[in-house]
């Protein structure tokens, strides 16, 4: 289990910004009658976007808006960790530590993050930026990697190297451009680098795939009757 | 090994447009009515046929587990939950359907649905999988205005729902029970079982949670015919499957190939071999980092499918293949995934709570060296205790790539051991406690 605790300074309020009431309203609508408490995640998610991290205030006011008691909203805060209980740097950086990256180099980006930004969960002294090592982010075949988060989205950024890291780090910093995704130029997902061994035959896109059926295989003997 | 002819991901790397019209060009959306018009029976039917084990890791057959739901719908509505939680160490997959093939995927919602008449199918997805549900959702937007969901879906007289939720970073949530808590609200903790989600899932209501591989597949199957897929891979461990091989290959990724393909041959073709060459190869853990890991003498020949896997007492999984070379600390290898392990418990079971950081402390304390023989044993012994002894199967998945470890490695760590004693003259602590 991560043990995981809020922030000391507390704001003194939350409130919705009038596109996420809207926004909130719609998620509701997802839901049976009674069971508005299964927005309790993507509200926190979208209060964390809205204002960086998750508060105290935060989690009363939803609460209060799910009509559940705090303590659940307090409770779902706390183990998930993608819930950010204090503020992190304009870009939060989530480093993939566990075993496929590990084997592909993570020691060696912790090492950056820890030379361009700083000891782990502090953030830089220009508030730029912040990191964290966390559990496989599921992008394995691009080992290793690392999501980046900001209050406008969440990208992966694979086939990282110590070099081309660095290079990321250093233009987000200046506020650049950069490429999400995998780093690696000769990649364009999770297919193999340099040429592929599948998925090449052009018969595929030609758009004979789309021909209606000449019959269902197997109608008979159950028959359409 | 299988042709491209025989790929259902034909969009896997994302390299044309998933959109609606080109993802019809390439046959989603194809016949789906005419399937439905077959009736809930027939839909089992076939894809009990085709020999589909379910692809989010226990390999249960698919269309038996849909035949557990209640034939007629009671006072309670029936739901399909699909499960894109995707957070087994290694497993990279589930992504690519949802990001690049969001229509299959879609269609087999449907077709599922229907067949197990639900009304509505939730689809839960990891919290950090953010681009790949913009995707998904946008791809929905596109089949609502497309009347192909919604009501009437597709002109198949049924109505039907489908919403995306998602999950805030815990690997427990893609465990069935810990998954249906979350979404409804709640800290992902496992249920007790019985009641199995068939007859109490989501809200209590009669519930199937299906892994996005298993429901993704679906409309290709009927397409194609349920004995097209049983071409594919030995008697029981039928069809194409997806595999992540990630580690030390030369070149990473996933790929579509026949069940029961020879894994030196997987990696070999696809993935330009181990890096170093296959002489170069350590071990390799074959299913994602919850089964225990196979050296290289058993990669030599052992073929990729359920049976094939028990038998040299590993597991399919997930298929994610991690791959390590001869540069491998093994030990700290698989002394970071029981630290995952130990970051995902959800606590609420004493031997997985309490096993999981002690296996971890003490296989640190092994990569150095700084232990005893006898607490191989005791670790061992510690890993059976947490092994069968849980709510849930996270308590196995931690014990099992311990026991591998120890099962093929054993002669390593006492090398490492011994190594330690004699830098050291006498050690006097060996160390009895975990801390
Ligand atoms: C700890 C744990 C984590 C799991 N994570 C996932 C997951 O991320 N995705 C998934 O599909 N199944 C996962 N499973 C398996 C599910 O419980 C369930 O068996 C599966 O979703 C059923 O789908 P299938 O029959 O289509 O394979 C996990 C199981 C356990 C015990
Ligand atoms: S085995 Fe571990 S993860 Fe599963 S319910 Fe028990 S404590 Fe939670
Ligand atoms: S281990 Fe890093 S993404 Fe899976």
């Amino acid at each position: 289990m991560a043990h995981r605790r809020p922030a000391k300074d507390q704001p003194q309020s939350f409130e919705w910004t009038t596109e996420n009431q809207d926004w909130c309203a719609a998620q509701i609508r997802k839901y049976p009658d009674g069971r508005q408490a299964s927005c309790v995640i993507p509200f926190l998610w979208r209060g964390q976007k809205q204002e960086g991290w998750v508060s105290i205030p935060m989690m009363e006011s939803i609460a209060r808006q799910l009509d559940m008691p705090y303590i659940r909203v307090y409770e779902v805060a706390t183990f998930y960790t993608m819930f950010n209980l204090a503020p992190v740097g304009e870009y939060f950086v989530q480093l993939c530590g566990t075993t496929p990256c590990m084997l592909r180099g993570a020691h060696d980006l912790r090492d950056v993050c820890k030379s361009e930004i700083g000891p782990e969960m502090q953030i830089s002294d220009d508030g730029k930026l912040s990191w964290l090592e966390v559990e496989c982010l599921g992008a394995c075949c691009n080992a290793p990697m690392a999501q980046i988060s900001t209050k406008q989205g969440d990208h992966y950024f694979e086939d990282l190297t110590p070099e081309n890291f660095k290079q990321l780090l250093s233009d987000l910093r200046a506020g650049k451009d950069v490429k999400t995704g995998t780093q690696n130029p000769k990649r364009h997902t999770s297919d193999p680098e340099g040429e592929n061994t599948t998925l090449t035959d052009p018969s595929l896109y030609d758009g004979s795939a789309a021909k209606p059926l000449d019959k269902i295989p197997n109608a008979e003997p159950a028959g359409a009757a | 090994m299988l042709e491209d002819k025989d790929r259902i991901f034909t969009n896997l790397y994302g390299l044309h447009d998933w959109r609606l019209e080109e993802a019809k060009k390439r046959g989603a959306w194809n016949g789906t009515a005419d399937f439905i018009r077959m009736g809930h029976d027939w839909l089992i039917q076939q894809i009990k046929n085709s020999g589909l084990r379910g692809r989010g890791g226990a390999g249960f057959p698919t269309g038996l587990k849909w035949s557990f739901m209640p034939k007629e719908i009671g006072e309670r509505p029936h739901y399909l939950v699909v499960n894109a939680d995707e957070s087994e160490p290694g497993t990279c997959k589930d992504r690519e359907m949802m990001r690049h093939d969001p229509h299959l995927f879609i269609e087999g919602c449907l077709i599922a649905s229907y067949a197990m008449k639900a009304h509505a199918c939730y689809i839960y997805i990891r919290g950090e999988y953010v681009d790949e549900r913009n995707n998904l959702q946008a791809a929905i937007d596109e089949a609502y205005a497309a009347g192909l969901v919604g009501k009437n879906a597709s002109g198949s007289g049924w109505d039907f729902d489908i919403y995306v939720a998602h999950g805030a970073g815990a690997y427990i949530c893609g465990e069935e029970t810990a998954l249906l808590e979350s979404l409804e609200g709640k800290k992902g903790q496992p249920r007790l079982k019985p009641p199995f989600p068939a007859g109490a899932g989501l809200y209590g209501c009669p519930t199937t949670v299906n892994n996005v591989e298993s429901i993704a597949v679906v409309p290709t199957i009927l397409r194609r015919g349920a004995e097209w897929f049983t071409k594919f891979g030995r008697d029981n461990n039928h069809g194409t499957k997806v595999f992540c091989i990630s580690g030390h290959v030369e070149r990473p990724c996933n790929v579509e190939e026949a069940m029961s393909v020879p894994l030196k041959k997987l990696i070999n073709e696809h993935c330009g071999g181990v890096i170093g060459g296959w002489d170069n190869l350590k071990a390799i853990i074959p299913g994602g980092s919850s089964v225990p890991l196979l050296p290289r003498e058993i990669c030599d020949d052992v073929l990729m499918d359920f049976d094939a896997l028990k038998d040299v007492k590993s597991g399919l999984g997930t298929a994610a293949v991690i791959v390590m070379d001869k540069s491998t600390d093994i030990v700290r290898a698989i002394s970071r995934i029981s630290y995952f392990y130990k970051h995902e418990s959800c606590g609420q079971c004493t031997p997985c709570r309490e096993g999981t950081g002690w296996m971890w402390r003490v296989l640190e304390r092994m990569a150095e060296g700084d232990s005893t023989t006898e607490e191989i044993d005791k670790l061992l012994e510690v890993a059976g205790q947490v092994e069968g002894h849980t709510i849930c199967a996270l308590g196995d998945a931690a014990a099992w790539p311990v026991q591998g470890l120890i099962r093929h490695f054993r002669g390593e760590i006492e090398d490492r051991i011994n190594a330690y004693r004699s830098d050291r003259g006498a050690v006097s602590m060996a160390g009895v406690a975990a801390e």
